[in-house]
Protein backbone atom coordinates (compact mmCIF):
# COMPACT_ATOMS: atom_id res chain seq x y z
CA UNK A 1 0.00 0.00 0.00
CA UNK A 2 1.18 3.48 -0.41
CA UNK A 3 2.03 6.56 1.43
CA UNK A 4 -1.16 8.14 0.56
CA UNK A 5 -3.57 4.99 1.17
CA UNK A 6 -1.66 4.75 4.40
CA UNK A 7 -1.83 7.91 5.76
CA UNK A 8 -5.75 8.81 4.70
CA UNK A 9 -6.32 4.90 5.95
CA UNK A 10 -7.52 6.40 9.49
CA UNK A 11 -9.23 9.54 8.69
CA UNK A 12 -11.63 8.20 7.03
CA UNK A 13 -14.60 6.05 7.90
CA UNK A 14 -15.30 4.56 4.06
CA UNK A 15 -11.93 4.11 3.44
CA UNK A 16 -10.76 1.20 4.95
CA UNK A 17 -14.12 -0.76 3.51
CA UNK A 18 -13.52 1.02 0.01
CA UNK A 19 -9.88 -0.28 -0.83
CA UNK A 20 -10.93 -3.91 0.60
CA UNK A 21 -14.25 -3.40 -1.57
CA UNK A 22 -14.67 -3.91 -4.98
CA UNK A 23 -16.14 -0.83 -5.17
CA UNK A 24 -14.11 1.84 -7.06
CA UNK A 25 -16.53 4.71 -6.71
CA UNK A 26 -18.87 4.55 -3.85
CA UNK A 27 -21.69 8.17 -3.25
CA UNK A 28 -23.85 8.75 -0.31
CA UNK A 29 -26.43 10.63 -0.86
CA UNK A 30 -24.77 13.09 -2.91
CA UNK A 31 -26.92 16.43 -2.84
CA UNK A 32 -26.00 19.89 -5.07
CA UNK A 33 -27.99 22.73 -4.78
CA UNK A 34 -27.32 26.28 -6.70
CA UNK A 35 -29.61 28.53 -4.52
CA UNK A 36 -33.47 27.28 -4.64
CA UNK A 37 -32.23 25.11 -7.70
CA UNK A 38 -31.42 21.25 -6.36
CA UNK A 39 -29.42 20.08 -9.21
CA UNK A 40 -28.20 16.64 -7.95
CA UNK A 41 -30.53 15.25 -5.07
CA UNK A 42 -29.52 12.64 -2.19
CA UNK A 43 -27.91 10.06 -5.20
CA UNK A 44 -26.48 7.04 -3.83
CA UNK A 45 -24.77 4.55 -6.36
CA UNK A 46 -21.75 1.97 -6.42
CA UNK A 47 -19.40 1.13 -8.79
CA UNK A 48 -17.25 -1.88 -9.47
CA UNK A 49 -13.56 -1.71 -10.35
CA UNK A 50 -12.61 -2.28 -13.57
CA UNK A 51 -15.87 -1.97 -14.97
CA UNK A 52 -17.53 0.83 -17.14
CA UNK A 53 -20.34 2.78 -15.58
CA UNK A 54 -22.52 4.99 -18.07
CA UNK A 55 -24.64 7.64 -16.08
CA UNK A 56 -26.94 8.55 -18.64
CA UNK A 57 -29.70 11.47 -18.73
CA UNK A 58 -30.58 14.59 -21.03
CA UNK A 59 -29.24 17.88 -21.02
CA UNK A 60 -29.48 19.37 -17.58
CA UNK A 61 -30.36 16.26 -15.54
CA UNK A 62 -27.35 16.77 -13.14
CA UNK A 63 -24.81 14.32 -14.88
CA UNK A 64 -22.57 17.23 -15.09
CA UNK A 65 -22.69 18.06 -11.42
CA UNK A 66 -22.48 14.98 -10.16
CA UNK A 67 -19.18 14.28 -12.15
CA UNK A 68 -17.70 17.38 -10.97
CA UNK A 69 -18.33 16.63 -6.99
CA UNK A 70 -17.33 12.79 -7.93
CA UNK A 71 -13.74 14.88 -9.57
CA UNK A 72 -13.54 17.25 -6.48
CA UNK A 73 -14.27 20.54 -8.48
CA UNK A 74 -17.25 20.99 -6.60
CA UNK A 75 -17.72 20.42 -3.30
CA UNK A 76 -21.19 18.57 -2.44
CA UNK A 77 -23.99 20.53 -0.40
CA UNK A 78 -24.91 17.28 1.34
CA UNK A 79 -23.84 13.95 1.52
CA UNK A 80 -19.86 12.21 0.07
CA UNK A 81 -18.29 9.66 -2.24
CA UNK A 82 -15.58 7.51 -1.51
CA UNK A 83 -13.18 7.41 -4.95
CA UNK A 84 -10.36 5.97 -5.80
CA UNK A 85 -10.36 4.45 -1.51
CA UNK A 86 -10.13 8.49 -0.30
CA UNK A 87 -13.33 10.71 0.63
CA UNK A 88 -14.33 13.71 -1.73
CA UNK A 89 -14.89 15.86 0.88
CA UNK A 90 -12.08 15.32 3.55
CA UNK A 91 -9.41 13.88 1.02
CA UNK A 92 -9.57 15.60 -2.04
CA UNK A 93 -5.80 16.15 -2.74
CA UNK A 94 -5.35 12.37 -2.51
CA UNK A 95 -8.90 11.51 -5.22
CA UNK A 96 -6.79 13.84 -7.31
CA UNK A 97 -4.16 11.50 -7.81
CA UNK A 98 -6.08 8.57 -8.51
CA UNK A 99 -8.19 10.07 -10.55
CA UNK A 100 -8.23 11.19 -14.59
CA UNK A 101 -10.78 13.65 -15.88
CA UNK A 102 -11.98 14.75 -19.57
CA UNK A 103 -14.46 17.39 -19.49
CA UNK A 104 -17.51 17.32 -21.67
CA UNK A 105 -15.66 21.16 -23.13
CA UNK A 106 -12.58 20.49 -25.38
CA UNK A 107 -10.02 20.85 -22.68
CA UNK A 108 -6.69 20.15 -24.41
CA UNK A 109 -5.09 23.74 -25.34
CA UNK A 110 -5.19 24.56 -29.01
CA UNK A 111 -2.73 26.99 -28.80
CA UNK A 112 0.03 24.17 -28.06
CA UNK A 113 0.70 20.87 -29.90
CA UNK A 114 -0.25 17.91 -29.08
CA UNK A 115 2.75 16.87 -27.75
CA UNK A 116 3.05 20.15 -25.33
CA UNK A 117 -0.06 19.12 -23.67
CA UNK A 118 1.10 16.01 -22.56
CA UNK A 119 4.50 17.34 -21.52
CA UNK A 120 2.38 19.90 -19.12
CA UNK A 121 0.31 17.40 -17.75
CA UNK A 122 3.00 15.49 -17.00
CA UNK A 123 4.40 17.87 -15.21
CA UNK A 124 1.80 18.93 -13.09
CA UNK A 125 0.71 15.68 -11.77
CA UNK A 126 5.05 15.22 -11.14
CA UNK A 127 5.78 12.29 -13.20
CA UNK A 128 9.76 12.26 -13.02
CA UNK A 129 11.48 13.43 -16.39
CA UNK A 130 12.86 10.03 -17.10
CA UNK A 131 9.51 8.30 -17.13
CA UNK A 132 8.22 11.50 -18.41
CA UNK A 133 9.11 10.87 -22.60
CA UNK A 134 8.94 7.02 -22.14
CA UNK A 135 4.94 7.20 -21.37
CA UNK A 136 4.27 10.40 -23.51
CA UNK A 137 5.66 8.41 -26.60
CA UNK A 138 3.26 4.90 -25.35
CA UNK A 139 0.24 7.65 -25.18
CA UNK A 140 1.18 9.18 -28.42
CA UNK A 141 1.17 5.67 -29.89
CA UNK A 142 -1.63 3.69 -27.90
CA UNK A 143 -3.44 7.30 -29.19
CA UNK A 144 -2.36 7.04 -32.97
CA UNK A 145 -1.26 10.80 -33.03
CA UNK A 146 2.69 10.78 -33.46
CA UNK A 147 2.56 11.68 -36.51
CA UNK A 148 0.81 14.70 -35.22
CA UNK A 149 2.24 15.81 -32.03
CA UNK A 150 4.52 18.36 -33.09
CA UNK A 151 1.24 19.98 -34.38
CA UNK A 152 -0.83 23.40 -32.92
CA UNK A 153 -3.84 21.21 -31.38
CA UNK A 154 -5.98 24.01 -33.12
CA UNK A 155 -5.47 22.13 -35.83
CA UNK A 156 -6.72 18.77 -35.05
CA UNK A 157 -10.01 17.01 -35.71
CA UNK A 158 -12.96 16.50 -32.69
CA UNK A 159 -11.95 13.14 -32.76
CA UNK A 160 -8.15 13.90 -32.70
CA UNK A 161 -8.29 16.37 -29.72
CA UNK A 162 -10.50 14.06 -27.41
CA UNK A 163 -8.28 11.07 -27.88
CA UNK A 164 -5.35 13.54 -27.29
CA UNK A 165 -7.31 14.31 -23.83
CA UNK A 166 -8.07 11.02 -22.42
CA UNK A 167 -3.90 10.11 -23.26
CA UNK A 168 -3.45 13.56 -20.84
CA UNK A 169 -6.13 12.25 -19.00
CA UNK A 170 -4.11 8.36 -18.17
CA UNK A 171 -0.49 9.94 -18.13
CA UNK A 172 -0.05 9.07 -14.42
CA UNK A 173 -2.46 5.86 -14.35
CA UNK A 174 -5.36 6.60 -12.63
CA UNK A 175 -7.54 4.19 -11.22
CA UNK A 176 -10.76 5.59 -12.04
CA UNK A 177 -11.01 7.64 -15.34
CA UNK A 178 -14.46 10.14 -15.61
CA UNK A 179 -15.22 11.00 -19.13
CA UNK A 180 -18.26 13.46 -19.58
CA UNK A 181 -19.69 13.02 -22.62
CA UNK A 182 -16.93 11.81 -25.02
CA UNK A 183 -18.19 11.38 -28.25
CA UNK A 184 -20.41 14.64 -28.06
CA UNK A 185 -20.41 16.18 -31.65
CA UNK A 186 -17.95 13.53 -32.96
CA UNK A 187 -19.07 12.32 -36.60
CA UNK A 188 -19.55 8.19 -36.48
CA UNK A 189 -15.99 7.20 -37.18
CA UNK A 190 -14.62 9.43 -34.98
CA UNK A 191 -16.79 8.12 -32.08
CA UNK A 192 -16.16 4.60 -33.04
CA UNK A 193 -12.41 5.23 -32.51
CA UNK A 194 -12.86 7.01 -29.15
CA UNK A 195 -15.32 3.67 -27.97
CA UNK A 196 -12.27 1.50 -29.28
CA UNK A 197 -9.63 2.91 -26.92
CA UNK A 198 -11.77 3.67 -23.98
CA UNK A 199 -12.49 0.17 -24.78
CA UNK A 200 -8.81 -0.78 -24.47
CA UNK A 201 -7.70 0.84 -21.62
CA UNK A 202 -10.29 -0.85 -19.72
CA UNK A 203 -8.82 -4.19 -20.72
CA UNK A 204 -5.38 -3.44 -20.83
CA UNK A 205 -4.77 -1.06 -18.19
CA UNK A 206 -8.23 -2.40 -15.99
CA UNK A 207 -9.06 1.28 -15.82
CA UNK A 208 -12.55 1.77 -14.06
CA UNK A 209 -14.64 4.39 -16.23
CA UNK A 210 -17.64 6.76 -15.21
CA UNK A 211 -18.62 8.73 -18.06
CA UNK A 212 -22.06 10.36 -18.43
CA UNK A 213 -23.61 10.48 -21.75
CA UNK A 214 -27.01 10.88 -23.66
CA UNK A 215 -26.42 8.59 -26.11
CA UNK A 216 -27.83 5.72 -25.78
CA UNK A 217 -25.94 3.80 -28.62
CA UNK A 218 -22.95 4.47 -26.43
CA UNK A 219 -24.38 3.43 -23.41
CA UNK A 220 -25.16 -0.24 -24.82
CA UNK A 221 -22.24 -0.55 -26.31
CA UNK A 222 -19.73 0.28 -23.79
CA UNK A 223 -21.51 0.29 -20.40
CA UNK A 224 -20.96 -2.87 -17.90
CA UNK A 225 -24.44 -0.65 -16.06
CA UNK A 226 -25.93 2.25 -16.19
CA UNK A 227 -27.94 4.43 -13.86
CA UNK A 228 -30.71 7.16 -15.30
CA UNK A 229 -30.71 10.46 -13.72
CA UNK A 230 -33.58 12.94 -14.19
CA UNK A 231 -34.12 15.94 -12.71
CA UNK A 232 -31.22 15.44 -9.86
CA UNK A 233 -32.52 12.23 -9.12
CA UNK A 234 -31.34 8.56 -9.83
CA UNK A 235 -34.56 7.35 -11.14
CA UNK A 236 -33.13 3.57 -12.42
CA UNK A 237 -30.24 1.78 -11.93
CA UNK A 238 -28.41 -1.70 -14.14
CA UNK A 239 -27.54 -4.15 -16.24
CA UNK A 240 -28.23 -2.35 -19.98
CA UNK A 241 -29.53 -5.89 -21.38
CA UNK A 242 -31.40 -6.50 -18.13
CA UNK A 243 -33.30 -2.86 -18.37
CA UNK A 244 -33.99 -3.53 -21.64
CA UNK A 245 -35.36 -7.17 -22.02
CA UNK A 246 -37.73 -6.03 -18.58
CA UNK A 247 -39.50 -3.96 -21.38
CA UNK A 248 -39.74 -6.77 -24.03
CA UNK A 249 -37.44 -8.02 -26.99
CA UNK A 250 -37.35 -4.87 -29.04
CA UNK A 251 -36.82 -2.42 -26.33
CA UNK A 252 -33.71 0.15 -26.38
CA UNK A 253 -32.79 2.26 -23.46
CA UNK A 254 -34.12 5.31 -25.07
CA UNK A 255 -37.63 3.45 -24.51
CA UNK A 256 -36.16 2.50 -20.51
CA UNK A 257 -35.82 6.05 -19.96
CA UNK A 258 -39.34 7.24 -21.63
CA UNK A 259 -41.12 4.27 -19.14
CA UNK A 260 -39.80 5.06 -16.13
CA UNK A 261 -39.55 8.68 -15.99
CA UNK A 262 -42.00 9.49 -18.79
CA UNK A 263 -39.96 11.77 -20.26
CA UNK A 264 -37.79 11.50 -23.56
CA UNK A 265 -34.02 12.00 -23.11
CA UNK A 266 -33.43 14.17 -26.30
CA UNK A 267 -35.99 16.51 -25.67
CA UNK A 268 -35.93 17.66 -21.91
CA UNK A 269 -32.86 19.95 -20.97
CA UNK A 270 -32.37 23.61 -19.90
CA UNK A 271 -31.25 26.31 -22.36
CA UNK A 272 -27.81 26.88 -21.13
CA UNK A 273 -26.66 22.98 -21.10
CA UNK A 274 -27.70 22.81 -24.78
CA UNK A 275 -26.02 26.05 -25.17
CA UNK A 276 -22.92 24.40 -23.96
CA UNK A 277 -23.50 21.03 -26.24
CA UNK A 278 -23.88 23.25 -29.15
CA UNK A 279 -20.80 24.83 -28.62
CA UNK A 280 -18.51 22.02 -27.88
CA UNK A 281 -20.34 20.34 -30.94
CA UNK A 282 -19.33 23.43 -33.15
CA UNK A 283 -15.89 23.26 -31.86
CA UNK A 284 -15.35 19.61 -32.29
CA UNK A 285 -16.87 20.06 -35.87
CA UNK B 1 -2.65 -7.47 -11.79
CA UNK B 2 -3.40 -7.35 -7.65
CA UNK B 3 -6.47 -5.24 -6.42
CA UNK B 4 -4.03 -3.18 -4.47
CA UNK B 5 -1.85 -2.30 -7.38
CA UNK B 6 -4.86 -0.82 -9.06
CA UNK B 7 -5.39 1.68 -6.39
CA UNK B 8 -1.85 2.96 -6.23
CA UNK B 9 -1.08 6.23 -7.55
CA UNK B 10 2.31 5.16 -9.48
CA UNK B 11 5.20 7.46 -9.74
CA UNK B 12 5.18 10.75 -7.78
CA UNK B 13 5.25 8.74 -3.87
CA UNK B 14 8.93 8.37 -3.91
CA UNK B 15 9.78 12.49 -4.75
CA UNK B 16 10.13 15.00 -2.51
CA UNK B 17 7.25 17.51 -1.84
CA UNK B 18 9.11 20.85 -2.36
CA UNK B 19 10.78 19.08 -6.01
CA UNK B 20 6.94 18.41 -7.10
CA UNK B 21 5.34 21.88 -6.24
CA UNK B 22 8.86 23.22 -7.79
CA UNK B 23 7.44 21.09 -10.91
CA UNK B 24 4.07 21.86 -10.62
CA UNK B 25 4.42 25.88 -10.68
CA UNK B 26 7.19 25.92 -13.31
CA UNK B 27 4.47 23.15 -15.86
CA UNK B 28 1.64 26.22 -15.88
CA UNK B 29 4.65 28.54 -16.72
CA UNK B 30 5.56 27.20 -19.15
CA UNK B 31 2.47 26.18 -20.74
CA UNK B 32 2.07 30.10 -21.09
CA UNK B 33 5.52 30.77 -22.32
CA UNK B 34 5.79 27.88 -25.06
CA UNK B 35 2.05 29.91 -26.04
CA UNK B 36 3.57 33.21 -26.30
CA UNK B 37 6.72 30.93 -28.88
CA UNK B 38 3.96 29.73 -30.99
CA UNK B 39 2.37 33.68 -31.16
CA UNK B 40 4.70 36.11 -30.50
CA UNK B 41 2.54 38.86 -31.62
CA UNK B 42 0.97 39.87 -28.30
CA UNK B 43 4.79 40.72 -27.42
CA UNK B 44 4.87 43.22 -30.13
CA UNK B 45 1.74 45.18 -29.34
CA UNK B 46 2.80 45.70 -25.65
CA UNK B 47 5.83 47.27 -27.02
CA UNK B 48 3.62 50.57 -28.62
CA UNK B 49 2.77 51.83 -24.86
CA UNK B 50 5.42 52.69 -23.25
CA UNK B 51 7.20 53.68 -26.63
CA UNK B 52 4.34 56.52 -26.73
CA UNK B 53 4.87 57.86 -23.10
CA UNK B 54 8.96 57.59 -23.43
CA UNK B 55 8.98 59.22 -26.80
CA UNK B 56 6.17 61.82 -26.43
CA UNK B 57 5.10 62.28 -22.99
CA UNK B 58 8.48 62.12 -21.62
CA UNK B 59 10.35 64.56 -24.49
CA UNK B 60 7.81 67.19 -24.16
CA UNK B 61 7.71 67.10 -20.38
CA UNK B 62 11.55 67.29 -20.19
CA UNK B 63 10.50 70.86 -21.77
CA UNK B 64 8.34 71.86 -19.52
CA UNK B 65 10.46 71.60 -16.44
CA UNK B 66 7.56 71.81 -14.43
CA UNK B 67 8.33 68.80 -11.94
CA UNK B 68 10.61 69.01 -9.37
CA UNK B 69 12.69 66.13 -9.56
CA UNK B 70 16.00 67.26 -7.67
CA UNK B 71 19.31 66.54 -9.56
CA UNK B 72 17.74 64.13 -11.87
CA UNK B 73 16.60 64.74 -15.27
CA UNK B 74 12.55 64.59 -16.01
CA UNK B 75 13.53 61.52 -19.05
CA UNK B 76 15.52 59.86 -16.25
CA UNK B 77 13.26 60.42 -13.26
CA UNK B 78 10.05 58.90 -15.51
CA UNK B 79 11.61 56.05 -16.83
CA UNK B 80 11.51 53.38 -13.89
CA UNK B 81 7.79 54.90 -13.39
CA UNK B 82 7.31 54.39 -17.43
CA UNK B 83 8.66 50.65 -16.70
CA UNK B 84 6.58 49.96 -13.57
CA UNK B 85 3.54 51.23 -15.57
CA UNK B 86 3.86 49.15 -18.49
CA UNK B 87 4.15 46.22 -15.84
CA UNK B 88 1.00 47.35 -14.70
CA UNK B 89 -0.55 47.58 -17.62
CA UNK B 90 0.75 44.32 -18.76
CA UNK B 91 -0.59 42.29 -15.97
CA UNK B 92 -3.64 43.77 -14.45
CA UNK B 93 -5.57 42.24 -17.51
CA UNK B 94 -4.09 38.44 -17.20
CA UNK B 95 -6.80 37.41 -15.35
CA UNK B 96 -9.24 37.41 -18.56
CA UNK B 97 -6.49 34.46 -19.76
CA UNK B 98 -8.45 32.31 -16.74
CA UNK B 99 -11.63 33.37 -17.53
CA UNK B 100 -11.09 32.61 -21.44
CA UNK B 101 -9.77 29.18 -20.41
CA UNK B 102 -12.36 28.56 -18.07
CA UNK B 103 -14.64 28.68 -20.57
CA UNK B 104 -12.88 26.85 -22.85
CA UNK B 105 -12.41 23.98 -20.43
CA UNK B 106 -8.86 24.56 -19.97
CA UNK B 107 -8.83 25.38 -15.94
CA UNK B 108 -10.54 22.35 -15.22
CA UNK B 109 -7.69 20.24 -16.31
CA UNK B 110 -5.33 22.40 -14.08
CA UNK B 111 -8.19 21.50 -11.31
CA UNK B 112 -8.66 18.28 -11.07
CA UNK B 113 -4.23 17.37 -10.74
CA UNK B 114 -2.69 17.28 -7.80
CA UNK B 115 -1.25 20.47 -8.28
CA UNK B 116 -1.20 22.43 -4.91
CA UNK B 117 -3.90 25.50 -5.95
CA UNK B 118 -0.91 28.11 -4.64
CA UNK B 119 1.18 26.14 -7.07
CA UNK B 120 -1.83 26.96 -9.87
CA UNK B 121 -1.78 30.45 -9.08
CA UNK B 122 2.12 31.44 -8.60
CA UNK B 123 2.37 29.51 -12.25
CA UNK B 124 0.09 32.40 -13.62
CA UNK B 125 1.75 34.96 -11.46
CA UNK B 126 5.65 33.54 -13.13
CA UNK B 127 4.67 33.31 -16.66
CA UNK B 128 3.39 37.02 -16.30
CA UNK B 129 6.72 38.09 -15.22
CA UNK B 130 8.18 36.49 -18.38
CA UNK B 131 5.97 38.91 -20.65
CA UNK B 132 7.26 41.77 -18.33
CA UNK B 133 11.06 40.82 -18.37
CA UNK B 134 10.24 41.47 -22.19
CA UNK B 135 9.06 44.87 -21.47
CA UNK B 136 11.81 45.67 -19.00
CA UNK B 137 14.61 45.26 -22.18
CA UNK B 138 12.41 47.20 -24.39
CA UNK B 139 12.02 49.57 -21.99
CA UNK B 140 15.84 49.61 -21.31
CA UNK B 141 16.65 49.70 -24.74
CA UNK B 142 14.27 52.66 -26.00
CA UNK B 143 15.52 54.61 -22.61
CA UNK B 144 19.56 53.82 -23.73
CA UNK B 145 18.80 55.71 -27.15
CA UNK B 146 16.91 58.36 -25.55
CA UNK B 147 19.89 58.81 -23.27
CA UNK B 148 19.30 58.25 -20.24
CA UNK B 149 21.51 57.63 -17.93
CA UNK B 150 21.18 53.59 -16.65
CA UNK B 151 22.74 51.48 -14.22
CA UNK B 152 23.74 48.13 -15.74
CA UNK B 153 26.23 46.55 -13.50
CA UNK B 154 25.15 43.55 -12.07
CA UNK B 155 24.03 44.53 -8.88
CA UNK B 156 21.12 47.28 -9.97
CA UNK B 157 20.26 45.03 -12.57
CA UNK B 158 19.56 41.94 -10.78
CA UNK B 159 17.36 44.23 -8.01
CA UNK B 160 15.22 45.75 -11.40
CA UNK B 161 14.64 42.91 -12.55
CA UNK B 162 13.70 41.36 -8.90
CA UNK B 163 11.04 44.71 -8.95
CA UNK B 164 9.81 44.00 -12.23
CA UNK B 165 8.87 40.32 -11.51
CA UNK B 166 7.62 41.74 -7.78
CA UNK B 167 5.10 44.26 -9.25
CA UNK B 168 4.70 41.62 -11.87
CA UNK B 169 3.40 39.07 -10.14
CA UNK B 170 1.70 41.22 -7.58
CA UNK B 171 -0.78 42.62 -10.68
CA UNK B 172 -1.28 39.54 -12.52
CA UNK B 173 -2.86 37.49 -9.00
CA UNK B 174 -4.82 40.79 -7.99
CA UNK B 175 -6.18 40.10 -11.70
CA UNK B 176 -6.71 36.77 -11.14
CA UNK B 177 -8.56 36.92 -8.02
CA UNK B 178 -10.96 39.95 -9.63
CA UNK B 179 -11.34 37.10 -12.19
CA UNK B 180 -12.55 34.40 -9.66
CA UNK B 181 -14.83 37.59 -8.10
CA UNK B 182 -17.14 38.63 -11.16
CA UNK B 183 -16.03 35.55 -13.74
CA UNK B 184 -17.03 36.91 -16.94
CA UNK B 185 -15.35 38.71 -19.64
CA UNK B 186 -16.97 41.57 -19.59
CA UNK B 187 -17.71 42.61 -16.42
CA UNK B 188 -13.78 42.16 -15.85
CA UNK B 189 -12.77 44.26 -18.59
CA UNK B 190 -14.82 47.31 -17.07
CA UNK B 191 -13.16 46.27 -13.41
CA UNK B 192 -9.53 46.46 -15.20
CA UNK B 193 -10.42 49.68 -16.77
CA UNK B 194 -11.42 51.46 -13.56
CA UNK B 195 -8.61 50.24 -11.79
CA UNK B 196 -5.56 50.76 -13.72
CA UNK B 197 -5.77 54.65 -14.25
CA UNK B 198 -6.05 55.41 -10.33
CA UNK B 199 -3.57 53.25 -9.61
CA UNK B 200 -1.55 54.42 -12.35
CA UNK B 201 -2.07 58.58 -11.30
CA UNK B 202 -2.39 57.37 -7.59
CA UNK B 203 1.23 56.28 -7.46
CA UNK B 204 4.74 58.45 -7.38
CA UNK B 205 5.55 57.28 -11.33
CA UNK B 206 5.42 60.41 -13.48
CA UNK B 207 5.99 62.89 -10.32
CA UNK B 208 7.32 62.66 -7.04
CA UNK B 209 5.08 62.28 -3.98
CA UNK B 210 6.45 65.70 -2.74
CA UNK B 211 3.79 67.23 -5.54
CA UNK B 212 0.90 65.63 -4.47
CA UNK B 213 -1.46 66.87 -1.98
CA UNK B 214 -1.53 64.98 1.37
CA UNK B 215 -4.57 62.78 1.02
CA UNK B 216 -3.39 61.54 -1.93
CA UNK B 217 0.06 60.85 -0.58
CA UNK B 218 -2.00 58.81 1.47
CA UNK B 219 -3.49 57.11 -1.35
CA UNK B 220 -0.28 56.68 -2.87
CA UNK B 221 1.52 55.03 0.08
CA UNK B 222 -1.02 51.87 0.27
CA UNK B 223 -0.48 51.33 -3.62
CA UNK B 224 1.85 48.55 -4.33
CA UNK B 225 2.77 50.40 -7.55
CA UNK B 226 4.36 52.92 -5.59
CA UNK B 227 6.97 50.91 -4.20
CA UNK B 228 7.85 49.05 -7.20
CA UNK B 229 8.60 52.76 -8.99
CA UNK B 230 10.36 54.00 -5.95
CA UNK B 231 12.51 51.15 -6.00
CA UNK B 232 12.94 51.19 -9.50
CA UNK B 233 13.91 54.75 -9.41
CA UNK B 234 16.64 54.34 -6.57
CA UNK B 235 18.27 50.95 -8.62
CA UNK B 236 17.51 51.85 -12.28
CA UNK B 237 19.11 55.47 -13.24
CA UNK B 238 22.19 57.11 -12.61
CA UNK B 239 21.29 59.40 -9.61
CA UNK B 240 18.30 57.96 -8.91
CA UNK B 241 16.95 58.08 -5.10
CA UNK B 242 14.62 55.61 -3.38
CA UNK B 243 12.37 57.87 -0.92
CA UNK B 244 11.12 55.25 1.07
CA UNK B 245 14.22 52.97 0.98
CA UNK B 246 15.16 49.72 -1.08
CA UNK B 247 14.36 47.39 2.01
CA UNK B 248 11.33 49.08 2.70
CA UNK B 249 10.19 48.65 -1.23
CA UNK B 250 11.01 44.90 -1.39
CA UNK B 251 9.75 44.58 2.02
CA UNK B 252 6.19 45.90 1.12
CA UNK B 253 6.18 44.18 -2.16
CA UNK B 254 6.91 40.73 -0.53
CA UNK B 255 3.71 41.24 2.02
CA UNK B 256 1.68 42.36 -0.84
CA UNK B 257 2.06 39.29 -2.81
CA UNK B 258 2.22 36.88 0.05
CA UNK B 259 -1.61 38.54 0.88
CA UNK B 260 -2.69 38.15 -2.41
CA UNK B 261 -1.50 34.73 -2.94
CA UNK B 262 -3.50 33.52 -0.20
CA UNK B 263 -6.75 35.40 -1.34
CA UNK B 264 -6.15 34.12 -4.90
CA UNK B 265 -5.48 30.27 -3.79
CA UNK B 266 -8.47 30.53 -1.68
CA UNK B 267 -10.52 31.72 -4.68
CA UNK B 268 -9.30 29.82 -7.84
CA UNK B 269 -11.30 26.76 -7.55
CA UNK B 270 -15.09 29.27 -7.33
CA UNK B 271 -13.99 30.02 -11.23
CA UNK B 272 -15.58 26.59 -12.41
CA UNK B 273 -18.14 26.31 -9.68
Amino acid sequence: MDRHTEKAAPQSEHTESAATAPQAVQAFGLTRRFGQLTAVDHVSFAVARGSIFGLLGPNGAGKSTLIKMLTTLLPPSEGTAVVGGFDIAREPESVRRVIGYVSQMLSADGELTGYENLLVSAKLYGIPRAERRRRIARALEFMELQDVASRLVSHYSGGMIRRLEIAQSMLHRPSVLFLDEPTVGLDPAAKHAVWKRIQDLREQLQTTIFMTTHDMEEADRLCDRVAFLHRGSLVLEGVPRDLKAGLGPQASLDDVFLHSTGASIAEEGALRDVIRTRITTRRVG
Amino acid sequence: MSSERELRPVVWVEIGKPIDFARQTFAVAEADVRKLIHDPVELFTRMVQPILWLLIFGEVFSRVRAIPTGELRYLDFMTPGILAQSVLFGSIFYGISLIWERDLGIVNKFLVSPAPRLALVLGRGLSSTVRSLCQMVLVFVLAGLLGVRLRLAIGPLAGVIAAVMLGSAIFATFSLIAACIVKSRERFMGIGQVLTMPLFFASNAIYPLSLMPRWLRGVSAANPLSYQVDALRGLMVVGGKSTFGIGVDFAAMFFVLALLLAVATKLYPRIVQ
